[in-house]
Protein backbone atom coordinates (compact mmCIF):
# COMPACT_ATOMS: atom_id res chain seq x y z
CA UNK A 1 0.00 0.00 0.00
CA UNK A 2 2.84 2.19 0.84
CA UNK A 3 4.22 2.12 -3.02
CA UNK A 4 0.53 3.03 -4.09
CA UNK A 5 0.85 5.93 -1.76
CA UNK A 6 4.08 7.42 -2.93
CA UNK A 7 3.10 6.76 -6.76
CA UNK A 8 -0.03 8.30 -7.11
CA UNK A 9 1.32 11.28 -4.97
CA UNK A 10 4.35 11.45 -8.10
CA UNK A 11 1.64 11.42 -10.39
CA UNK A 12 -0.55 14.18 -8.52
CA UNK A 13 2.47 16.22 -7.70
CA UNK A 14 2.99 16.38 -11.47
CA UNK A 15 0.67 18.59 -12.31
CA UNK A 16 0.59 20.48 -8.64
CA UNK A 17 4.02 22.28 -7.90
CA UNK A 18 2.76 23.26 -4.65
CA UNK A 19 3.06 19.48 -2.93
CA UNK A 20 6.06 19.11 -1.18
CA UNK A 21 7.30 16.23 0.76
CA UNK A 22 9.13 17.25 4.54
CA UNK A 23 10.77 13.54 6.38
CA UNK A 24 12.23 12.56 9.11
CA UNK A 25 14.58 10.24 7.92
CA UNK A 26 12.21 7.30 6.98
CA UNK A 27 11.48 6.16 3.56
CA UNK A 28 13.90 4.47 2.29
CA UNK A 29 13.10 2.62 -1.05
CA UNK A 30 10.18 4.30 -1.45
CA UNK A 31 10.68 8.05 -1.48
CA UNK A 32 13.64 8.37 -3.29
CA UNK A 33 11.15 8.59 -6.87
CA UNK A 34 9.60 11.84 -5.41
CA UNK A 35 12.92 13.11 -4.82
CA UNK A 36 14.28 12.08 -8.88
CA UNK A 37 10.98 13.34 -9.91
CA UNK A 38 10.90 16.79 -8.28
CA UNK A 39 14.02 17.51 -6.87
CA UNK A 40 13.98 20.64 -4.27
CA UNK A 41 10.75 19.77 -3.28
CA UNK A 42 11.87 16.89 -0.86
CA UNK A 43 13.26 17.56 2.55
CA UNK A 44 14.46 15.43 4.88
CA UNK A 45 14.98 17.53 8.36
CA UNK A 46 16.54 14.50 10.33
CA UNK A 47 15.48 12.28 12.84
CA UNK A 48 13.34 15.56 14.22
CA UNK A 49 9.66 15.09 13.69
CA UNK A 50 8.70 18.10 15.77
CA UNK A 51 11.00 20.33 13.55
CA UNK A 52 9.04 18.20 9.98
CA UNK A 53 6.16 19.64 11.57
CA UNK A 54 7.03 22.56 12.65
CA UNK A 55 8.57 23.24 8.64
CA UNK A 56 5.96 21.61 7.32
CA UNK A 57 3.17 24.21 8.95
CA UNK A 58 5.70 27.24 7.96
CA UNK A 59 5.61 25.95 4.08
CA UNK A 60 1.82 25.39 4.05
CA UNK A 61 1.08 28.90 5.74
CA UNK A 62 2.71 30.38 2.25
CA UNK A 63 0.86 28.56 -0.14
CA UNK A 64 2.38 25.14 -0.20
CA UNK A 65 0.95 21.64 0.27
CA UNK A 66 3.11 19.74 2.33
CA UNK A 67 3.09 15.24 3.20
CA UNK A 68 4.57 14.88 6.29
CA UNK A 69 5.95 10.93 5.96
CA UNK A 70 7.22 8.63 8.61
CA UNK A 71 6.45 5.10 10.20
CA UNK A 72 3.89 4.05 13.04
CA UNK A 73 3.51 6.74 15.71
CA UNK A 74 7.01 9.20 14.77
CA UNK A 75 4.86 11.77 12.87
CA UNK A 76 1.90 11.87 14.77
CA UNK A 77 2.56 10.88 18.52
CA UNK A 78 6.28 12.33 18.44
CA UNK A 79 5.23 15.72 17.45
CA UNK A 80 1.79 15.94 18.71
CA UNK A 81 1.81 19.24 19.85
CA UNK A 82 3.09 20.31 16.60
CA UNK A 83 0.10 18.78 15.09
CA UNK A 84 -2.69 20.03 17.62
CA UNK A 85 -1.20 24.14 18.25
CA UNK A 86 0.36 24.78 14.85
CA UNK A 87 -1.41 22.26 12.05
CA UNK A 88 -4.50 22.07 13.37
CA UNK A 89 -4.89 25.01 15.01
CA UNK A 90 -4.24 27.33 11.66
CA UNK A 91 -5.52 24.87 9.57
CA UNK A 92 -2.89 24.26 7.50
CA UNK A 93 -2.46 22.99 4.23
CA UNK A 94 -0.54 19.58 6.42
CA UNK A 95 -0.82 15.75 5.40
CA UNK A 96 0.14 13.59 7.97
CA UNK A 97 1.51 10.32 6.48
CA UNK A 98 2.23 7.25 8.86
CA UNK A 99 2.85 3.67 6.89
CA UNK A 100 2.38 1.02 9.07
CA UNK A 101 -1.20 1.89 10.55
CA UNK A 102 -1.65 -1.35 13.79
CA UNK A 103 0.68 -4.26 13.97
CA UNK A 104 1.81 -4.00 10.43
CA UNK A 105 5.23 -3.83 11.85
CA UNK A 106 4.35 -6.78 14.31
CA UNK A 107 7.99 -8.02 15.31
CA UNK A 108 9.81 -4.54 15.50
CA UNK A 109 7.56 -4.17 18.97
CA UNK A 110 5.00 -1.49 20.62
CA UNK A 111 7.60 1.47 19.42
CA UNK A 112 6.33 0.68 16.09
CA UNK A 113 3.00 -0.34 16.76
CA UNK A 114 0.83 2.67 15.91
CA UNK A 115 -2.31 1.18 18.16
CA UNK A 116 -3.78 4.98 19.49
CA UNK A 117 -3.38 7.39 16.59
CA UNK A 118 -7.33 7.20 15.28
CA UNK A 119 -8.82 7.84 18.72
CA UNK A 120 -5.37 10.49 19.32
CA UNK A 121 -5.67 12.26 15.89
CA UNK A 122 -9.37 12.70 15.70
CA UNK A 123 -9.60 14.62 18.98
CA UNK A 124 -7.78 17.17 17.28
CA UNK A 125 -10.36 20.15 15.77
CA UNK A 126 -10.12 20.92 11.85
CA UNK A 127 -8.51 17.18 11.07
CA UNK A 128 -9.26 14.45 8.39
CA UNK A 129 -8.91 10.89 9.46
CA UNK A 130 -8.66 8.35 6.40
CA UNK A 131 -7.92 4.46 6.87
CA UNK A 132 -7.40 3.18 3.48
CA UNK A 133 -8.45 -0.60 3.48
CA UNK A 134 -6.39 -1.83 0.35
CA UNK A 135 -4.76 -0.46 -2.93
CA UNK A 136 -7.92 0.89 -4.64
CA UNK A 137 -8.59 2.72 -1.61
CA UNK A 138 -4.97 4.07 -1.10
CA UNK A 139 -4.69 5.78 -4.63
CA UNK A 140 -8.11 7.25 -4.17
CA UNK A 141 -7.52 8.53 -0.70
CA UNK A 142 -4.40 10.62 -1.90
CA UNK A 143 -6.49 12.23 -4.45
CA UNK A 144 -9.00 13.11 -1.88
CA UNK A 145 -6.18 14.17 0.84
CA UNK A 146 -4.71 16.64 -1.73
CA UNK A 147 -7.69 17.94 -3.07
CA UNK A 148 -9.11 18.57 0.58
CA UNK A 149 -8.48 22.36 2.04
CA UNK A 150 -6.48 21.76 5.51
CA UNK A 151 -5.34 18.83 7.32
CA UNK A 152 -5.14 15.52 7.09
CA UNK A 153 -4.18 12.16 8.59
CA UNK A 154 -3.93 9.42 6.29
CA UNK A 155 -3.24 5.71 8.33
CA UNK A 156 -1.61 3.58 5.59
CA UNK A 157 -0.88 -0.06 6.01
CA UNK A 158 2.55 -1.30 4.87
CA UNK A 159 2.95 -3.87 1.79
CA UNK A 160 1.00 -6.72 0.32
CA UNK A 161 -2.36 -6.09 1.73
CA UNK A 162 -4.65 -8.15 -0.27
CA UNK A 163 -7.71 -6.57 -2.73
CA UNK A 164 -10.89 -6.01 -0.39
CA UNK A 165 -13.08 -3.97 -2.91
CA UNK A 166 -13.92 -5.87 -6.37
CA UNK A 167 -14.19 -3.07 -8.58
CA UNK A 168 -14.06 0.21 -8.66
CA UNK A 169 -14.80 2.66 -6.24
CA UNK A 170 -16.29 6.13 -5.02
CA UNK A 171 -14.15 7.05 -2.62
CA UNK A 172 -15.37 10.31 -1.07
CA UNK A 173 -14.50 12.06 2.47
CA UNK A 174 -16.94 11.12 4.69
CA UNK A 175 -18.69 8.40 2.95
CA UNK A 176 -18.49 4.55 3.48
CA UNK A 177 -17.87 2.43 0.97
CA UNK A 178 -20.23 -1.12 0.62
CA UNK A 179 -18.18 -4.09 0.29
CA UNK A 180 -21.23 -6.43 0.43
CA UNK A 181 -25.25 -6.05 0.76
CA UNK A 182 -26.49 -7.92 3.67
CA UNK A 183 -29.32 -7.82 5.90
CA UNK A 184 -28.54 -9.75 8.98
CA UNK A 185 -25.52 -8.21 10.19
CA UNK A 186 -23.55 -4.65 9.46
CA UNK A 187 -19.48 -5.30 10.09
CA UNK A 188 -17.99 -2.19 9.81
CA UNK A 189 -14.11 -2.04 9.57
CA UNK A 190 -11.35 0.02 8.64
CA UNK A 191 -7.95 -0.69 6.89
CA UNK A 192 -6.74 -3.66 6.21
CA UNK A 193 -8.01 -5.84 8.72
CA UNK A 194 -11.14 -5.41 6.48
CA UNK A 195 -9.95 -8.47 4.00
CA UNK A 196 -9.77 -10.98 7.39
CA UNK A 197 -13.71 -9.80 8.10
CA UNK A 198 -13.79 -10.01 4.14
CA UNK A 199 -13.04 -14.03 4.80
CA UNK A 200 -15.26 -14.33 7.71
CA UNK A 201 -18.38 -12.69 6.21
CA UNK A 202 -17.85 -14.87 3.07
CA UNK A 203 -18.08 -17.86 5.65
CA UNK A 204 -21.25 -16.60 7.51
CA UNK A 205 -22.58 -16.46 4.11
CA UNK A 206 -22.05 -19.78 3.33
CA UNK A 207 -23.90 -20.57 6.60
CA UNK A 208 -26.75 -18.11 5.16
CA UNK A 209 -25.80 -15.11 7.46
CA UNK A 210 -26.05 -12.14 5.19
CA UNK A 211 -23.46 -9.28 6.16
CA UNK A 212 -23.49 -5.78 5.21
CA UNK A 213 -19.73 -5.07 4.96
CA UNK A 214 -18.95 -1.73 4.86
CA UNK A 215 -15.42 -0.22 4.44
CA UNK A 216 -15.02 3.11 6.81
CA UNK A 217 -12.40 4.68 5.38
CA UNK A 218 -12.92 7.71 6.84
CA UNK A 219 -13.18 8.35 10.36
CA UNK A 220 -13.58 11.99 10.40
CA UNK A 221 -15.78 13.00 9.43
CA UNK A 222 -17.89 9.50 9.85
CA UNK A 223 -20.74 8.46 7.85
CA UNK A 224 -23.29 9.09 10.01
CA UNK A 225 -25.79 7.95 7.50
CA UNK A 226 -24.39 4.90 7.03
CA UNK A 227 -24.62 4.12 10.51
CA UNK A 228 -28.18 5.11 11.63
CA UNK A 229 -29.17 3.40 8.51
CA UNK A 230 -27.60 -0.05 9.12
CA UNK A 231 -28.85 0.47 12.86
CA UNK A 232 -32.48 1.49 11.87
CA UNK A 233 -32.62 -1.79 8.96
CA UNK A 234 -30.23 -4.41 10.44
CA UNK A 235 -30.40 -3.96 13.56
CA UNK A 236 -26.96 -5.21 14.39
CA UNK A 237 -23.66 -3.71 14.05
CA UNK A 238 -20.23 -4.79 14.86
CA UNK A 239 -16.79 -3.16 14.00
CA UNK A 240 -13.84 -4.22 13.37
CA UNK A 241 -10.56 -2.00 13.78
CA UNK A 242 -6.67 -2.85 14.60
CA UNK A 243 -6.67 -0.32 17.20
CA UNK A 244 -6.97 -0.20 21.02
CA UNK A 245 -10.69 -0.51 21.82
CA UNK A 246 -10.88 2.93 22.83
CA UNK A 247 -11.06 5.81 20.59
CA UNK A 248 -11.05 4.19 17.66
CA UNK A 249 -13.69 2.93 14.67
CA UNK A 250 -16.04 1.52 17.40
CA UNK A 251 -16.02 4.28 19.60
CA UNK A 252 -16.59 6.42 16.88
CA UNK A 253 -19.47 4.23 15.86
CA UNK A 254 -21.07 4.43 19.35
CA UNK A 255 -20.98 7.61 19.36
CA UNK A 256 -23.09 8.08 16.38
CA UNK A 257 -25.66 5.46 17.76
CA UNK A 258 -25.85 7.29 21.15
CA UNK A 259 -26.39 10.86 19.79
CA UNK A 260 -28.99 9.44 17.08
CA UNK A 261 -30.75 7.40 19.78
CA UNK A 262 -30.21 4.54 17.85
CA UNK A 263 -31.08 1.05 19.73
CA UNK A 264 -29.17 -1.97 17.99
CA UNK A 265 -27.28 -4.98 18.72
CA UNK A 266 -23.82 -3.42 18.73
CA UNK A 267 -20.29 -4.82 19.70
CA UNK A 268 -16.74 -3.41 19.03
CA UNK A 269 -13.77 -5.73 18.19
CA UNK A 270 -10.71 -4.20 18.58
CA UNK A 271 -6.92 -4.97 20.46
CA UNK A 272 -7.37 -5.02 23.74
CA UNK A 273 -6.45 -2.09 26.00
CA UNK A 274 -2.85 -3.68 26.21
CA UNK A 275 0.52 -2.83 24.87
CA UNK A 276 0.80 -5.31 22.33
CA UNK A 277 3.90 -6.76 23.51
CA UNK A 278 3.81 -10.71 21.89
CA UNK A 279 6.54 -11.08 19.24
CA UNK A 280 5.15 -11.71 16.07
CA UNK A 281 3.96 -10.89 12.67
CA UNK A 282 0.95 -9.18 11.73
CA UNK A 283 -1.58 -11.88 11.00
CA UNK A 284 0.16 -13.67 14.08
CA UNK A 285 -0.75 -11.23 16.36
CA UNK A 286 -4.19 -10.46 15.48
CA UNK A 287 -4.94 -13.52 16.18
CA UNK A 288 -3.35 -13.17 19.34
CA UNK A 289 -5.56 -10.13 20.51
CA UNK A 290 -8.83 -11.74 19.81
CA UNK A 291 -8.40 -10.28 15.74
CA UNK A 292 -7.95 -13.36 13.65
CA UNK A 293 -10.87 -14.22 11.02
CA UNK A 294 -12.15 -17.10 13.42
CA UNK A 295 -12.75 -14.15 16.34
CA UNK A 296 -14.63 -12.18 13.73
CA UNK A 297 -16.38 -15.31 12.47
CA UNK A 298 -17.54 -16.45 16.20
CA UNK A 299 -18.44 -13.04 17.31
CA UNK A 300 -21.04 -11.90 14.34
CA UNK A 301 -22.16 -15.37 14.21
CA UNK A 302 -23.33 -15.20 17.97
CA UNK A 303 -24.70 -11.74 17.70
CA UNK A 304 -27.66 -12.99 14.95
CA UNK A 305 -28.19 -16.70 16.02
CA UNK A 306 -27.96 -15.00 19.77
CA UNK A 307 -25.70 -18.44 20.63
CA UNK B 1 20.28 57.62 15.33
CA UNK B 2 19.37 61.13 15.62
CA UNK B 3 17.89 62.68 18.68
CA UNK B 4 14.14 62.78 16.87
CA UNK B 5 13.96 59.24 16.22
CA UNK B 6 15.85 58.16 19.39
CA UNK B 7 12.85 60.27 21.32
CA UNK B 8 10.58 58.75 18.95
CA UNK B 9 11.14 54.99 19.29
CA UNK B 10 11.44 55.50 23.20
CA UNK B 11 7.76 56.95 23.72
CA UNK B 12 7.09 54.05 21.70
CA UNK B 13 8.95 51.50 23.84
CA UNK B 14 7.41 53.35 26.79
CA UNK B 15 3.87 53.11 25.41
CA UNK B 16 4.26 49.16 25.02
CA UNK B 17 5.51 48.85 28.80
CA UNK B 18 2.82 50.96 30.07
CA UNK B 19 -0.08 49.12 28.13
CA UNK B 20 1.58 45.64 29.42
CA UNK B 21 1.49 47.06 32.71
CA UNK B 22 -2.18 48.62 32.42
CA UNK B 23 -3.64 45.51 30.19
CA UNK B 24 -1.95 43.07 32.77
CA UNK B 25 -3.20 44.60 35.70
CA UNK B 26 -6.63 44.60 34.40
CA UNK B 27 -6.48 41.16 33.31
CA UNK B 28 -4.92 40.14 36.21
CA UNK B 29 -2.73 37.94 34.43
CA UNK B 30 0.94 37.20 34.36
CA UNK B 31 4.22 37.28 32.64
CA UNK B 32 5.09 40.99 32.75
CA UNK B 33 8.74 40.47 33.09
CA UNK B 34 8.67 38.44 29.99
CA UNK B 35 6.88 41.76 28.12
CA UNK B 36 9.37 44.54 29.61
CA UNK B 37 12.44 42.88 28.57
CA UNK B 38 11.41 43.09 24.87
CA UNK B 39 10.26 46.43 24.49
CA UNK B 40 12.78 47.49 22.90
CA UNK B 41 13.33 44.87 20.79
CA UNK B 42 9.76 44.83 19.37
CA UNK B 43 9.82 48.86 19.25
CA UNK B 44 12.92 49.08 16.57
CA UNK B 45 10.89 45.75 14.73
CA UNK B 46 7.88 47.89 14.28
CA UNK B 47 9.81 50.91 13.71
CA UNK B 48 11.50 49.91 10.54
CA UNK B 49 12.74 46.85 10.60
CA UNK B 50 9.79 44.69 9.53
CA UNK B 51 9.73 45.74 5.67
CA UNK B 52 6.56 45.99 4.29
CA UNK B 53 4.58 45.33 7.04
CA UNK B 54 1.28 47.99 7.78
CA UNK B 55 -2.34 47.61 9.49
CA UNK B 56 -3.03 48.93 5.92
CA UNK B 57 -2.15 45.94 3.95
CA UNK B 58 -1.60 43.54 6.56
CA UNK B 59 -1.77 40.24 4.08
CA UNK B 60 0.98 41.96 1.71
CA UNK B 61 2.90 38.94 0.13
CA UNK B 62 6.16 40.96 0.61
CA UNK B 63 5.75 41.55 4.11
CA UNK B 64 8.44 40.58 6.55
CA UNK B 65 6.92 38.03 8.94
CA UNK B 66 7.68 37.89 12.03
CA UNK B 67 6.87 35.26 14.69
CA UNK B 68 6.76 35.28 18.54
CA UNK B 69 7.69 32.50 19.61
CA UNK B 70 7.63 33.53 23.48
CA UNK B 71 3.68 33.72 23.02
CA UNK B 72 3.19 34.34 26.80
CA UNK B 73 4.59 37.66 26.38
CA UNK B 74 1.75 38.62 23.33
CA UNK B 75 0.82 41.84 25.00
CA UNK B 76 3.62 43.31 24.25
CA UNK B 77 3.00 42.66 20.05
CA UNK B 78 -0.82 43.29 20.97
CA UNK B 79 0.87 46.79 22.58
CA UNK B 80 3.06 47.50 19.52
CA UNK B 81 0.07 46.33 16.88
CA UNK B 82 -1.65 49.12 18.33
CA UNK B 83 0.53 51.85 18.38
CA UNK B 84 0.54 50.95 14.55
CA UNK B 85 -3.47 51.03 14.32
CA UNK B 86 -4.19 47.27 13.57
CA UNK B 87 -6.94 47.59 15.61
CA UNK B 88 -9.34 49.93 18.07
CA UNK B 89 -8.11 51.77 21.86
CA UNK B 90 -11.12 49.92 23.28
CA UNK B 91 -9.83 46.49 22.54
CA UNK B 92 -6.81 46.76 24.78
CA UNK B 93 -8.61 46.21 27.82
CA UNK B 94 -10.17 43.19 26.76
CA UNK B 95 -7.07 41.09 27.19
CA UNK B 96 -7.27 38.15 29.59
CA UNK B 97 -10.92 38.65 29.46
CA UNK B 98 -14.19 37.24 28.75
CA UNK B 99 -15.07 37.66 25.25
CA UNK B 100 -12.06 39.47 24.94
CA UNK B 101 -10.45 40.15 21.92
CA UNK B 102 -6.93 39.53 22.74
CA UNK B 103 -5.88 36.40 24.01
CA UNK B 104 -3.39 35.80 26.89
CA UNK B 105 -1.07 34.28 24.53
CA UNK B 106 -0.62 34.97 21.05
CA UNK B 107 -3.19 34.78 18.72
CA UNK B 108 -3.45 34.98 15.04
CA UNK B 109 -6.91 35.72 15.09
CA UNK B 110 -5.41 39.19 15.87
CA UNK B 111 -5.14 41.25 12.90
CA UNK B 112 -1.20 41.73 12.27
CA UNK B 113 -0.14 38.37 14.02
CA UNK B 114 1.23 35.76 11.71
CA UNK B 115 1.16 32.96 14.04
CA UNK B 116 0.05 31.82 17.46
CA UNK B 117 2.03 30.25 19.87
CA UNK B 118 1.88 29.68 23.49
CA UNK B 119 3.92 26.16 23.93
CA UNK B 120 7.53 26.81 23.67
CA UNK B 121 9.70 25.62 21.13
CA UNK B 122 7.33 25.97 17.98
CA UNK B 123 7.94 29.49 16.69
CA UNK B 124 11.13 28.73 15.16
CA UNK B 125 10.34 25.28 13.25
CA UNK B 126 7.42 27.49 11.77
CA UNK B 127 9.76 30.28 10.83
CA UNK B 128 12.48 27.89 9.09
CA UNK B 129 9.15 26.73 7.01
CA UNK B 130 8.63 29.86 5.82
CA UNK B 131 12.09 30.67 5.27
CA UNK B 132 12.83 28.00 3.41
CA UNK B 133 9.62 28.80 0.66
CA UNK B 134 11.23 32.14 0.38
CA UNK B 135 14.64 31.25 -0.30
CA UNK B 136 12.96 28.56 -3.28
CA UNK B 137 10.91 31.69 -4.32
CA UNK B 138 13.28 33.47 -4.48
CA UNK B 139 11.50 36.42 -2.39
CA UNK B 140 12.66 39.39 -0.86
CA UNK B 141 11.14 39.27 2.35
CA UNK B 142 12.83 38.05 5.49
CA UNK B 143 10.99 35.74 8.15
CA UNK B 144 12.36 36.74 12.20
CA UNK B 145 11.34 34.70 15.40
CA UNK B 146 11.79 36.23 18.46
CA UNK B 147 12.23 33.21 21.37
CA UNK B 148 12.92 33.26 25.24
CA UNK B 149 15.62 31.77 26.84
CA UNK B 150 13.09 29.05 27.78
CA UNK B 151 12.96 28.29 23.90
CA UNK B 152 16.17 27.78 23.69
CA UNK B 153 15.56 24.88 26.09
CA UNK B 154 13.36 23.26 23.81
CA UNK B 155 14.78 20.26 21.44
CA UNK B 156 12.35 21.60 18.64
CA UNK B 157 14.08 24.68 18.81
CA UNK B 158 17.42 23.18 18.33
CA UNK B 159 15.99 21.01 15.84
CA UNK B 160 14.89 23.66 13.79
CA UNK B 161 18.18 25.81 14.44
CA UNK B 162 20.03 22.44 12.52
CA UNK B 163 18.18 22.23 9.66
CA UNK B 164 18.31 26.51 9.42
CA UNK B 165 22.33 25.98 8.91
CA UNK B 166 21.77 22.95 6.85
CA UNK B 167 19.61 24.41 4.16
CA UNK B 168 21.65 27.84 4.53
CA UNK B 169 18.50 29.55 5.08
CA UNK B 170 19.82 33.31 5.02
CA UNK B 171 16.22 34.76 4.87
CA UNK B 172 15.89 33.77 8.57
CA UNK B 173 16.68 35.91 11.71
CA UNK B 174 16.45 34.53 14.94
CA UNK B 175 16.03 36.61 17.62
CA UNK B 176 16.52 35.32 21.39
CA UNK B 177 15.17 37.61 24.39
CA UNK B 178 17.88 36.78 26.49
CA UNK B 179 17.10 37.77 29.46
CA UNK B 180 17.81 34.86 31.61
CA UNK B 181 15.30 34.16 33.49
CA UNK B 182 12.72 31.80 32.84
CA UNK B 183 10.19 30.17 34.93
CA UNK B 184 11.78 28.71 37.96
CA UNK B 185 15.09 30.25 38.38
CA UNK B 186 17.94 32.23 35.96
CA UNK B 187 18.77 30.20 33.19
CA UNK B 188 22.21 29.56 34.08
CA UNK B 189 21.43 27.80 36.98
CA UNK B 190 18.73 25.23 35.15
CA UNK B 191 20.13 24.97 31.44
CA UNK B 192 23.21 27.39 31.01
CA UNK B 193 22.79 28.22 27.22
CA UNK B 194 26.26 29.94 27.18
CA UNK B 195 28.51 30.42 25.06
CA UNK B 196 25.02 30.68 23.16
CA UNK B 197 26.80 32.54 19.94
CA UNK B 198 29.43 29.83 19.79
CA UNK B 199 27.12 27.00 19.51
CA UNK B 200 25.31 28.74 16.79
CA UNK B 201 28.22 29.51 14.90
CA UNK B 202 29.11 25.85 14.67
CA UNK B 203 25.58 24.70 13.36
CA UNK B 204 26.25 27.12 10.65
CA UNK B 205 24.64 30.53 12.25
CA UNK B 206 25.83 34.34 12.10
CA UNK B 207 25.32 35.51 15.77
CA UNK B 208 25.69 38.31 17.48
CA UNK B 209 25.14 39.87 21.51
CA UNK B 210 23.23 43.07 21.31
CA UNK B 211 22.25 45.31 24.31
CA UNK B 212 18.60 44.84 23.91
CA UNK B 213 17.64 47.79 25.63
CA UNK B 214 19.97 49.82 23.16
CA UNK B 215 17.69 51.00 20.68
CA UNK B 216 20.59 52.28 18.47
CA UNK B 217 22.50 49.12 18.71
CA UNK B 218 19.28 47.10 18.06
CA UNK B 219 18.93 48.80 14.61
CA UNK B 220 22.34 48.57 13.84
CA UNK B 221 22.51 44.63 14.78
CA UNK B 222 19.26 44.27 12.55
CA UNK B 223 20.82 46.50 9.89
CA UNK B 224 23.55 44.23 9.80
CA UNK B 225 22.17 41.27 9.18
CA UNK B 226 23.43 39.82 5.14
CA UNK B 227 22.13 37.26 3.40
CA UNK B 228 25.40 35.78 3.12
CA UNK B 229 24.36 31.79 3.08
CA UNK B 230 23.63 31.65 7.08
CA UNK B 231 20.67 32.56 9.24
CA UNK B 232 21.75 34.73 11.76
CA UNK B 233 20.99 34.96 15.45
CA UNK B 234 20.64 38.52 17.59
CA UNK B 235 21.06 37.75 20.63
CA UNK B 236 19.59 40.44 22.73
CA UNK B 237 20.43 40.71 26.16
CA UNK B 238 17.73 42.22 28.46
CA UNK B 239 16.51 42.57 31.59
CA UNK B 240 13.41 41.02 32.42
CA UNK B 241 10.73 43.46 33.98
CA UNK B 242 13.16 46.38 32.63
CA UNK B 243 11.80 49.46 33.91
CA UNK B 244 10.32 48.69 36.78
CA UNK B 245 13.29 49.13 39.47
CA UNK B 246 12.06 46.75 42.21
CA UNK B 247 10.97 44.10 39.55
CA UNK B 248 13.54 43.97 37.37
CA UNK B 249 15.74 40.31 36.75
CA UNK B 250 13.24 38.39 39.53
CA UNK B 251 11.50 35.33 38.50
CA UNK B 252 8.31 36.81 39.99
CA UNK B 253 8.17 39.13 37.03
CA UNK B 254 7.56 35.93 35.25
CA UNK B 255 4.27 36.05 37.27
CA UNK B 256 0.98 37.85 38.67
CA UNK B 257 0.39 41.10 37.31
CA UNK B 258 1.69 44.77 39.08
CA UNK B 259 -1.35 45.32 42.03
CA UNK B 260 -3.69 48.33 41.44
CA UNK B 261 -1.80 50.42 43.94
CA UNK B 262 1.62 49.81 42.44
CA UNK B 263 0.42 50.03 38.65
CA UNK B 264 1.03 54.21 38.83
CA UNK B 265 4.43 53.79 39.94
CA UNK B 266 5.51 51.06 38.17
CA UNK B 267 4.44 53.12 35.04
CA UNK B 268 7.00 56.41 36.57
CA UNK B 269 9.36 53.74 37.17
CA UNK B 270 9.18 53.07 33.14
CA UNK B 271 9.29 56.44 32.08
CA UNK B 272 12.23 57.31 33.88
CA UNK B 273 13.82 54.94 31.70
CA UNK B 274 12.48 55.84 28.96
CA UNK B 275 13.52 59.27 29.82
CA UNK B 276 17.07 57.87 30.82
CA UNK B 277 16.79 56.34 26.80
CA UNK B 278 16.05 60.03 25.31
CA UNK B 279 18.91 61.23 27.26
CA UNK B 280 21.18 58.60 26.17
CA UNK B 281 22.02 57.26 29.12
Amino acid sequence: MRTVFNKTLIEIAKNDPRIHMILADIGYGEIEAFDEAFPGRLYNVGVAEQNMTGVACGMAMEGNICITYSIANFPTLRCLEQIRNDVCYHNQNVKIVIIGGGVSYGPLGVSHHSTEDIAIMRALPNIVVVVPCDNLEAEAATHAMIEHQGPVYYRCGYKNESDIHDGPIDFKIGKAIPVTEGKDIAIFFTGPIGYDAKIAAKKLEAEGISVRLVSMHSIKPIDKEEIVNSAKNIGKILTVEEHNLSGGLGSAVAEVLADECCVCKFKRMALPDVNVSKVGSQQWLREQYGLGVEDIYNTAKAMVTGK
Amino acid sequence: MDKTRRNELADFAFNVRRNCIRMTNHGQSGHVGSMLSMAEIITVLYNGVLKNVSAEDPKNPNRDRFILSKGHAGCAVYAALYEKGYFPEDWLMTYYCDNGKLMGHISHHVPGVEFSTGSLGHGLPVAVGMALNAKLKNNSHKVYCMMSDGDMNEGSTWEAIMFAGQHKLDKLVGIVDYNRVQALGHSENIADLEPLDEKLKLWGWDACYVDGHDLEALEDAFNAVEENGKPTMIICRTIKARGIPWLEDTVKSHYGFIPDDKVEEAIAGCLAFCEQTKKGE
